[in-house]
């Protein structure tokens, strides 16, 4: 079937050079603590991206890197830190010291920033909720704003909707048109491809249409939302893909030690993002042995779902 | 100057500890066959010690939504490890979970806190440290847990520094200023903090939606507590001891630690 001529199939260096200047607007983290798109987060600071502003419910370490690395002008989200280590410390360093540059933070909580992207998706101005009526949240989230309910006798808050520029997914597989299959932790993956203007796919496989075609069901980015196809194995260390491989707590922990202080964080940058060409090489710098204990050895495959007619 | 908290090392010669203790006198709050929404680290503890002891059908909730009937197979670090998504009921959406919250479904919220003030407020998003301001990392789903959970257990550390008079941010609303005030905000029924469980004791709420001390951990005097409290904590009239951990609570609780 004749289609453009461009392939979406991108490499990383490429997609990002394309799809996100400075000051986009960028979900990243949408499955929460599976499947970061580190080694996109990576190469926009490689490429020197500046005032983003990052859109994520709990976002791991990733945020607190791009903070530290001052592509970032403002953060939106429910949580921000290093999840098994506590405090991410490039996040306090700018909030409290505007080191290395001040950020504006809009504080959500993780429902309500859910139904943000939810109204983006369903094409609706906002959606309404209990949660956080009574919260100082109120207080400064201008998009989260009290009213009475026209139906009953009940206060509201309204969720303005939020519509990123770009969503960056890490995903299992793809096919080279972006229709893409996901399975583990979805968090708002979901809605976050439907809330973006557009959206890069980054795949640990990209597989044959059929493949994808096979389960429908599994689908949850189809391709014509996609701008963007990239294939980068490991893409997501040290966060885990389900299937593929695990999480590596230690490479968590150990940044937690290693940026405590300012200057460990400018070496640990150094050694892992800047002085990197790109996933390859860093994987080759986490080395084979522990790369290879975090790949998946007990294999435990779904049951057949038969869609024939 | 508050007064000297128990020496761990005195507490520990029982075989356990404060801290222990303080996790599974969360995981007693769990009823068996409840919906769970579990937070991360010491909850998630308390929420595995509960269902491997006296509420074997609880059901766990978590904000990546994940849903469990069953423990998973590897101690967890995060919520999203793998071995929480395999086995798992489901694994659905956000939004899948929070709104059974939404709904009403949900019986119990299971959470840390920055801070938490004298009506069950909770502060996650600026907490005082040797009289320091320090950022924390905000509310992820805290606020819509004790805005919407049936009940929320409250899991902190005992000091002068986390348990204020008032917290500076309600974040997570509790009560307020007490005395209806929930009601008012429009909050629904039925819903709010029900205990805040520390490493020195168990605070409860009354109908003013005030705290007060409920009990108090073996070792650890009533002294200790009040001044360790950051505002006048009133005490029960019938204030009793926490029962010890029993050795099936102690074993299942140093089974589920990463």
């Amino acid at each position: 079937m004749p289609t453009n001529a461009e392939t979406k199939l991108m490499t990383m260096h490429g997609a990002i050079a394309r799809y996100v200047p400075s000051g986009s607007m960028i979900l990243m983290g949408a499955q929460l603590e599976q499947m970061i798109p580190f080694a996109a987060g990576h190469e926009l600071i490689r490429q020197g991206r500046r005032d983003l502003t990052l859109v994520g419910p709990v976002s791991d370490m990733l945020f607190d890197q791009m903070i530290g690395a001052g592509c970032v002008s403002r953060v939106m989200a429910a949580w921000v830190g290093n999840v098994s280590a506590g405090v991410g410390y490039c996040f306090r360093r700018a909030v409290e010291q505007g080191i290395p540059r001040r950020i504006d933070v809009v504080d959500y909580s993780n429902f309500t920033m859910a139904l943000a992207l939810h109204a983006a998706a369903m094409g609706a101005p906002f959606m309404p909720t209990y949660s956080a009526l009574g919260s100082d949240l109120l207080k400064r989230n201008g998009n989260l704003r009290e009213f009475p309910s026209p139906v009953n006798e009940d206060k509201l808050i309204a969720v303005r909707a939020l519509r990123p520029d770009v969503a960056i997914l890490h995903v299992q597989r793809a096919d080279s048109e972006g229709n893409a299959h996901i399975w583990g932790s979805l968090g708002v993956a979901v809605d976050g491809a439907r809330a973006a203007r557009k959206v890069i796919v980054v795949a640990e496989e990209i597989v044959e249409h059929s493949v994808i075609a096979s389960d429908p069901n599994r689908t949850l980015v189809p391709g014509f939302l996609v701008a963007a196809v990239v294939h980068e194995p490991r893409g997501a260390h040290p966060s885990p893909v389900q299937g593929y491989y695990g999480r590596d707590h230690a490479f968590f922990l150990e940044y937690h030690d290693k940026t405590r202080a300012l200057e460990d964080f400018e070496g640990w940058l150094a050694r892992w993002v800047l002085n990197v060409s790109g996933r390859l090489e860093y994987m080759n710098q986490v080395g084979s042995s522990r790369a290879e204990s975090l790949v998946v050895k007990e294999h435990a495959f779904s049951a057949a779902a038969d869609f024939g007619y | 100057m508050s007064a000297p908290v128990p020496h761990e090392g005195e507490v520990a010669s029982r075989g356990y500890t404060l801290k222990e203790l303080m996790v599974i006198s969360a995981a007693r709050e769990i009823n068996d066959g409840e919906l769970v929404f579990v937070g991360m680290r010491l909850p998630m503890e308390a929420f595995l010690v509960a269902r491997r002891t006296h509420a074997p059908r609880a059901i766990g909730l978590f904000e990546n939504g994940v849903m469990r009937e069953t423990p998973p197979a590897v101690p967890l670090h995060t919520m999203g490890d793998p071995s929480n998504i395999h086995g798992a009921i489901q694994c659905g959406q956000m939004l899948e979970v929070m709104s059974l919250l939404q709904q009403g479904r949900v019986d119990v919220g299971l959470l840390g806190t920055g801070e938490v003030d004298r009506f069950g407020n909770l502060n996650a998003m600026w907490g005082h440290r040797n009289n320091e301001m320090r950022r924390l990392p905000g509310s992820g789903g805290s606020c819509d847990i004790v805005c919407l959970a049936r009940r929320t257990v409250v899991l902190v550390p005992h000091d002068r520094d986390r348990l204020r008079e008032r917290v500076g941010h309600i974040t997570s609303p509790g009560y307020g200023a007490g005395n209806g005030w929930r009601r008012a905000r429009g909050l629904p029924v039925n819903t709010g903090p029900s205990v805040i469980i520390t490493d020195l004791g168990v605070l409860r709420f009354g109908p003013d939606g005030e705290a007060y001390l409920a009990a108090v951990h073996p070792g650890v005097s009533v002294e200790v507590v009040l001044s360790n409290t950051g505002w006048t904590l009133r005490v029960a009239d019938e204030l009793v001891e926490t029962i010890p951990p029993s050795k099936q609570e102690l074993a299942a609780l140093r089974q589920v630690v990463p």
